[in-house]
């Protein structure tokens, strides 16, 4: 590989690139879907391949090829210069890359459980084993049990002298419980929506879900839900499950503080951010109790690394202090445009496409509020909410509207009516202000989204964002006619 | 020996038959897929990001006893063939025995004309090529003193599939695609998008003149408050919301597990709807096979308001006694088939005629980040971008900021006061389903929030 990297950095160099990098990537996947009893679902698939970036007079060019040889290494290298050539055709001021310093290292995330080595037969027994319990619960139409591993290699190779040699192993698993008469359709999933856990560590991060010890709860929830009222209408005191917080903290704070998006990269796809330059360190952002970190160093995070996909060093960098915006996810192009050097947060999902700002772990830290049950003691009246169904935000990530599973009434400090169909929506400052509770560590789980879309083409990578359940004031639910 | 890229039909045709000659005793099929696609994109009126790639696939599905495993790779020469099939293989032996998935497709060949789609001015673009696009669109933005964000691709793709019950299809399109969304920096914004099989039908002049027009008008936009309102929806609009009742209820496999609005026989919208996929029509962006080598059918999904039919893969249909539709995935999957090239048919009005009577109205030019909030009633939300205006007595009077909507789709299209009587082909931002569709005008539409304004610092 070293052989390939070199050859590639001196033909770029050759036809003219001031800086060039290369990666070469080997992912290997594994997935398993048991539907109502049945294996719906395994393969195992591996894509290889290299993805050559050159900057030439101040303009990008990218190119990638799955074929891992001298002499397509030397076409596509020069294909990237040709295609950064033509950048110029359109350009402004020419792009400048901060100084962030070369690194040469060996990165691996530990595990102790190879998933890769684990037989077939034993990740079938323990999704079957949820599965037969789920299948027990009367009512129940559809029963899912998934699960996914990954392992990715990558060396990251640049003019400037980097040499980086990386290796992340990922697991996952979740179950589904479905139950739907004429009306109405009703999920319950555990650990979370979406397929389920996902972290960097190895099949005993299955292990520790418990799927089975799981099972029969969210089935039986799935089926009392078609009975349930639907949520009411109006303003309540809201408490999110902590699942569900980090999606409200990927969609309404990871991503209006990637600066690509702040900049306008982002503006013709996925938008731009009501977080704009003029707001850092002045803004705001939510309550004093609102802490927010971007920690790509998180044991098990699926945003965890060595380095980025630049070569940067893996940080874990403030965002959100006391309720104030303090930070950015920045790269080498867009961090000097504030005066800062890259935090490490440059990503791309495989080797045929270019590093974008991605989410590391965007985290809330945990506070002080105690456990969820000291938190709904607390709570004379409202509304608490569990596990993500449905998710939309406006172009600067102002406006959303989450969707969740299921939820529950609070009287006087106490769980009561079961509702179905749970709606809440609000705009994002607003929102994070009126937050003034957030439970503590050992609440705090740190969730695994695998499925965060950016870029064109479209990029889907992986993230993580730790959350405990929090309380919000005056929140808008019950959102539409049912 | 690698194989080079650029696969021919020979060197195509010689990989499945190596791969399913190493199948052995079981059943077997073979997909190959290639993709040769580049990207130029532009933001605050440059080129920012300029890539391309090119990415060859075999998948191979082995067969036996009811039992299934599946594995990719691709590396295509003999030495990843055989560790590709060793992995199946390996799954395989260790399956429990599954109807799912377990049904390998019938052979039937493919009548479509093998030019179907494909159109070697796109699969020849060069960089220059769409440098020079952006460069247009960008000019336009200049020229109304907008900032010009966009993306110019094209990309060819071959889809060849094969297996052991004698099914050998294959089928290479191409797509070029320019988008763009032009920003006044004051909250104003409009967008346009040109796609199809063929670059030089695209106008990238025309393209940025479009988003242009529309920026300009957005200039200063006012809050409205939230209700239901008589709303048009332009083409792009139209065509997202078709893209989510692809997702939630075309499919034949979810009406078997209960979750889709099609109540198949019943009336289900109004009488002037009619809706269909179309995968062979050069009208939309054509794939003439789907992932099984199925050949693709054309099926009315809903005609005339009534839920008629859904699209099938092998194994839906195996269970429901009808033939595939030609609507599958790469199998087994958990997600079913799927309805990518739809089309809603047109009717007789011009958009600006359908302002007429309008009192007061919101006029919709596209929607963004929709969810599905109950797949069963259809109800999706989403919020309105890059130019949302307020109708009085039949005009477009001003801007107004974008709306969250929350809304069932069957109950909006059951009151579609008009239609209009051009259609426009719109690529979707996700998911790769494309519609024809007619601008809309219906009688009420549930705005259930607003886009907050800026927040201070």
């Amino acid at each position: 590989m070293q052989e390939l990297s070199d050859l590639a950095l001196d033909v770029a160099r050759s036809a003219g690139a001031g800086y060039a990098d290369i990666r070469i990537v080997e992912r290997t996947t594994e997935s398993l879907t048991v539907k109502n009893g049945n294996l719906a679902e395994a393969s195992s698939n591996r894509s290889a391949g290299f993805g050559i970036r050159v900057l030439l007079d101040g303009g990008w060019g990218f190119a990638g090829s799955s074929q891992v040889e001298r002499g397509e290494v030397e076409r596509t290298a020069r294909e990237a210069v040709a295609i950064a050539r033509a950048s110029g055709l359109a350009a402004r001021e020419p792009i400048v890359l901060d100084d962030s310093p070369a690194a040469v290292a060996v990165y691996r995330t530990p595990y102790r459980e190879d998933p890769f080595e684990v037989s077939l037969d034993e990740k079938l027994r323990v999704m079957f084993e949820a599965d037969a319990v789920m299948g027990r619960v009367k009512g129940v139409t559809l029963r899912t049990s998934s699960m996914e591993f990954g392992r990715e290699h990558k060396t990251f190779a640049s003019t400037e002298g980097a040499r980086i040699e990386q290796e992340i192993v990922d697991s996952g698993a979740g179950i589904e419980a479905m139950a739907f008469n004429d009306q109405e359709v009703q999920r319950r999933s555990y650990p979370q929506s979406a397929g389920g856990q996902r972290v960097t560590a190895g099949f005993e991060a299955v292990r520790d879900l418990h799927l089975a010890d799981n099972a029969e709860r969210i089935a039986e929830e799935a089926v009392a839900l078609l009975d349930a009222p639907q949520c009411p209408s109006g303003e309540m005191t809201l408490i999110i499950d902590s699942p569900q917080l980090a999606l409200q903290v990927h969609e309404s704070c990871g991503h209006p503080i990637e600066l690509d998006r702040v900049l306008g990269m982002e503006a013709s796809f996925a938008g731009t951010s009501f977080l704009t330059l003029d707001k850092l360190d002045h803004l705001q952002y939510g309550s004093e109790i609102v802490n927010i970190d971007a920690d790509a160093t998180a044991p098990g995070g699926l945003g965890t690394f060595g380095f980025d996909d630049e070569g940067v060093a893996a940080q874990n960098v403030p965002i959100v202090s006391d309720g104030r915006l303090v930070g950015y996810l920045t790269s080498r192009e867009t961090a000097p445009i504030i005066g800062r050097r890259s935090m490490g947060s440059s990503r791309a999902s495989g080797w045929n496409v270019i590093p974008l700002i991605r989410m590391t772990n965007v985290n809330l830290r945990p506070g002080a509020a105690g456990t969820l049950d000291d938190l709904i003691a607390d709570t004379s009246d409202g509304l608490y909410v569990s596990t993500n169904h449905s998710w939309s935000i406006d172009d600067r990530r102002l406006n959303f509207q989450f969707g969740t599973e299921i939820g529950w009434l609070i009287k006087d400090g106490r769980l009561t009516q079961m509702v179905k169909n749970p709606t809440y929506t609000g705009i994002t400052p607003q929102f994070w202000g009126s937050c003034d509770a957030i439970c503590g560590p050992s609440e705090w789980t740190l969730w695994g989204l695998p499925n965060c879309g950016k870029g064109e083409p479209m990029q889907t990578h992986g993230v993580g964002h730790g959350a405990a359940p929090a309380r919000f004031r005056g929140v808008e639910v019950g959102v539409g006619r049912w | 020996m690698v194989e080079p890229l650029g696969w021919d039909q020979a060197a195509i045709g010689s990989l499945l038959t190596r791969a399913l000659n190493l199948a052995g005793e079981a059943e077997a099929e073979a997909i190959f897929t290639e993709r040769i696609a580049a990207l130029t994109r532009f933001a605050n009126s440059r080129i920012h990001q300029n890539v391309s790639e090119r990415d060859a696939t075999l998948r191979i599905r082995l067969v036996r006893d009811a039992r299934t495993g599946v594995a990719s790779t691709n590396r295509l020469d003999d030495e990843g063939l055989r560790e590709a099939l060793n992995r199946a293989a390996a799954t395989l032996a260790l399956a429990t025995p599954s109807p799912e998935g377990a049904a390998l497709a019938a052979a039937s060949s493919s009548t479509a004309d093998p030019g179907l789609g494909f159109v070697a001015a796109t699969a020849r673009a060069d960089p220059e090529l769409r440098a020079v696009g952006a460069r247009a669109v960008i000019a336009a933005g200049d020229a109304a003193h907008l900032e010009a964000s966009g993306a110019f691709s094209t990309e060819t793709a071959t889809l060849a599939v094969a297996n052991t019950r004698g099914m050998r299809n294959t089928h290479s399109v191409t797509q070029a695609k320019l988008l763009t969304v032009m920003m006044d920096g004051e909250g104003g914004s409009g967008y346009a998008q040109a796609t199809g099989p063929d670059i030089r039908a695209i106008d990238p002049a025309a393209v940025g003149e479009e988003a242009a027009r529309k920026a300009s008008r957005s200039h200063e936009a006012v809050e409205l408050e939230p209700g239901e309102y008589p709303v048009i929806l332009e083409e792009y609009a139209v065509a997202t919301i078709l893209e989510y009742l692809s997702w939630v209820g075309f499919s034949a496999l979810a009406v078997e597990e209960g979750r889709s609005f099609m109540d198949l026989g019943e009336q289900i919208m109004g009488t002037n709807v009619s809706i269909w996929d179309d995968g062979l029509d050069p009208l939309g962006l054509p794939t003439a096979i789907d992932y099984e080598g199925v050949p693709k059918q054309r099926v009315d999904l809903i005609t005339n308001g009534v839920a008629r039919a859904v699209v099938h893969d092998t194994a839906t249909a195996a269970r429901a006694g009808v033939v595939s539709t030609g609507h599958g995935l790469p199998a087994p999957n958990a997600v079913g088939p799927m309805a990518w090239n739809l089309f809603m048919s047109p009717g007789s009005s011009a958009k600006e005629v359908m302002l007429s009577g309008i009192e007061r109205g919101v006029w919709v030019t596209r929607f963004h980040y929709v969810n599905i909030i109950h797949a069963k009633k259809g109800i999706l939300t989403g919020m309105t971008k890059d130019g949302t205006f307020l109708i009085e007595d039949g005009r477009i009077t001003r801007p107004i900021r974008n709306l969250r909507f929350t809304q069932s789709i069957p109950e909006a299209f059951s009151a579609i006061e008009a239609i209009g009587s051009e259609t426009r082909l719109v690529a979707a931002e996700y998911s790769g389903i494309n519609a024809r569709v007619p601008a809309l005008r219906l009688a009420k539409f549930a705005f259930t929030g607003a886009s907050g304004a800026e927040a201070q610092g």
